[in-house]
């Protein structure tokens, strides 16, 4: 069977699909980067190779997240993309009449506007990272509930607690006082959210007006609070796909099946068994001007894969 | 930053200061700045402050900064500088040119404090050899960025820009320096290959420092150029220095480009904010396929143009990608933003080629 594996490999999560001619998703991966990207991409491909049927053929492989580079290299990706297209391209096949895309990740988030299915303006968290999944894990550590379990805590509350979210630190100095003036701690969990959905509003979507159909993905899209929250600053239903989490990988597939036209061209692809290479990164700082770049080498064994972090270009030939 | 540093070298050499100048702007210069300013100071005073420290280290007692009016910061920077380097323990003089518009003896005492017994004629003088320099400069700037995705060898334009530069630098007289402009002019025109034609077509404005500075604007022109970018910048040196004047570089005179912002913002707020708005529209109404708008974090001027881009963006139907920096921000980011916007501006383009 013809299949386009997809790799999304961000700060927080490394996701692997694999879908089918028609873009359906046959198996997925979700797994922590723990700040290891090669090596979760590596367990990440041999886990897949164990779910995933022995029928499959790998006719084309894409790339995203931050380490888009890094993966390209390693699995042989025959396109390296941003997240921002991929996600909206994960998000129009699914539906193609989404007119906001709401993502958040484990530490950036993003806004996409769309007019059909083709993207029209874009946002992503500059100087901010409050409201990110990273900051969602921590306060739920705090409070003692396990992160799933916050959003059911959110949905009970009736009378939300005002938060202030400009700022993770402040938020979280809010929260021990409301948690000390004995607000309960549904409340908390949804001021929360309330304030987190605040800020993102205030940050990204700066006065533009979020049309329906809202799409809310990333892993944040799994809180209910978050969610809820959305739907009740919107005052519109917002989607949350069953997938939500792997929309990325699931975007670079289907942009890998796009780029091999359908499997007819050859793919980069190295293979399942790059699960049992050997990758090693060497980094320095280059000395020959004031730029001082830390230039970083990607070797596969003795070979020299891949070079970059030079602003003149020397390297990376 | 830009022409800037071979213009005023070639002040010093005719006044016959003995100068240094700092290294080129770098990480270094940025973490000697950010360690000891203010922390919501805009990026640009925390970089001109490593330089200064820079400049200090390699034995310089005097500072020569550029001063200002009006409601940006950067007015203020020689004052905000002076005391947080004499706080620092640095012992030395600052001296502050204000523009002329000022008062003209605003402008020219720094430079008779350099150049004991000069008269204000002689002074003069230089002061316009030298400027005649700095547009020269900006001039060869332009063409290389706008011809940047004509050229196939890019290296070979890299190489002739510098050489143009070098020459520019050593001319003397009022003719040799533009004989040197000419000939430059005329090879960078020669590299151009005839059957290359830009992907697309992106105007770039913003706070003047970001522009300028190819380090603090992570060389984006570079890499939008090396992408196949057909690109405009809206400010260069000599517009700042001289922006009502015949000697436009950029390509549009002050006053039609505040004609222009003027149904969106009609006043005057400080630093480029009206001119980000007005040269918004003008590439707009040129056919240019986006806008990238850069603003140094916390930067006033630029966050009022920032919040009615927007509008701006509604009524002309442009795609419009702000970058806001700080010392904070890493290229990553950068590279996947305008990636995206790369991405979308290409659909655009591809959809309206469709319908047509």
């Amino acid at each position: 069977m013809k299949c386009y594996l997809g790799i999304d490999v961000g700060s927080v999560s490394t996701n692997l699909v694999i879908i089918d001619d028609n873009s359906k998703i046959i198996s997925w991966i979700y797994r922590r980067t723990q700040g290891q990207p090669i090596k979760a991409v590596q367990a990440g491909i041999s886990e897949l190779k164990e779910l995933a049927r022995a029928d499959i053929e790998i006719k084309g492989v894409g790339a995203t997240g931050s380490a888009r580079y890094l993966t390209g290299v390693i699995v042989g990706a025959d396109i390296v993309k941003n997240e921002i297209t991929a996600h909206a391209t994960a998000a129009t096949a699914l539906y193609p009449m989404t007119r906001t895309i709401i993502e958040i990740g484990g530490q950036d988030s993003k806004i996409i506007f769309l007019h059909s299915s083709m993207v029209v303006d874009f946002a992503m968290n500059t100087v901010c990272a409050a409201g990110t999944g990273s900051f969602l894990d921590h306060q739920a550590a705090r409070l003692g509930i396990p992160i799933e379990e916050f959003g059911a805590y959110a949905l009970k509350s009736q009378n939300p607690a005002q938060i202030a979210g400009r700022c993770t630190v402040f938020a979280e100095s809010d929260m021990i006082h409301k948690q000390q003036v004995g607000c309960l701690t549904e409340d908390i969990v949804y001021g929360l959210c309330q304030s987190l959905v605040r800020n993102y509003l205030n940050n990204l979507a700066k006065g533009k007006a979020l049309e329906a159909p809202v799409i809310f993905q990333g892993g944040v899209a799994a809180n209910l609070g978050i969610k809820r929250a959305f739907e009740d600053a919107l005052q519109t239903e917002v989607v949350v796909p069953k997938y939500h989490h792997v929309m990325g990988a699931v975007g670079s597939a289907i942009l890998a099946k796009e780029t091999t036209e359908e499997g007819t061209k050859p793919t980069n692809f190295k293979g399942f068994n790059t699960s049992k290479q050997k990758f090693s990164t060497k980094s320095f700082n280059c000395s020959s001007c004031e730029n001082n770049c830390e230039v970083v080498k990607i070797k596969q064994q003795d070979k020299l894969l891949a070079c970059w972090g030079g602003r003149c270009g020397r390297f990376e030939a | 930053m830009g022409s800037l540093q071979i213009m005023l070298e070639d002040l010093f050499r005719r006044l016959e200061v003995d100068y240094v100048f700092p290294p080129r702007s770098s990480s270094q210069a940025l973490s000697l700045g950010a360690a000891i300013s203010p922390e919501l100071a805009c990026l640009p005073l925390k970089i001109t402050l490593g330089n200064m420290i820079q400049g200090l280290r390699a034995g310089a007692d005097t500072i020569v900064m550029m001063g200002g009016w009006g409601p940006c910061r950067f007015g203020y920077y020689s004052q905000i500088q002076k005391i947080v380097l004499k706080r620092a323990g640095y012992k030395f003089k600052m001296l502050t040119v204000e523009p002329p518009s000022r008062g003209l003896s605003h402008f020219t005492s720094p430079f008779k404090f350099l150049a004991p017994g000069i008269s204000t004629r002689a002074l003069w003088n230089i002061v316009r050899r030298s400027f005649q320099k700095g547009r020269a400069v900006d001039l060869i700037e332009k063409a290389c960025l706008q011809n940047h995705c004509y050229v196939t060898e890019k290296n070979k334009l890299a190489q002739l820009k510098k050489q143009t530069l070098y020459l520019i630098d050593r001319a003397e007289s009022k003719n040799e320096i533009n004989e040197a402009l000419r000939v430059g002019l005329k090879t960078i025109d020669s590299l151009k290959t005839e059957d290359k034609q830009p992907v697309l077509k992106i105007g770039i404005v913003g706070e003047f420092y970001l522009l300028l500075e190819p380090f603090v604007n992570f060389d984006i022109e570079n890499y939008l150029g090396s992408k196949g970018v057909y690109l405009e910048r809206s400010v260069y040196m000599s517009d700042w220095i001289s922006p009502s004047g015949k000697n436009v570089v950029g390509g549009h005179r002050q006053k039609e480009i505040e004609k222009l912002a003027d149904p969106f913002l009609s006043q005057w707020v400080g630093g480029e904010g009206q001119v980000t708005i007005g040269h918004t529209i003008s590439f707009a109404k040129r056919d240019f396929d986006g806008v990238i708008h850069l603003l140094p974090f916390t930067c006033m001027p630029e966050l009022i143009a920032q919040s009615i881009l927007p509008a701006v963006q509604r009524q002309y139907d442009i795609p419009i990608l702000t970058l806001v920096v700080d010392e904070q921000t890493g290229r990553a980011g950068v590279v996947t933003r305008l990636e995206a916007f790369i991405d979308l501006l290409l659909a655009r383009k591809n959809e309206m080629l469709l319908r047509n």
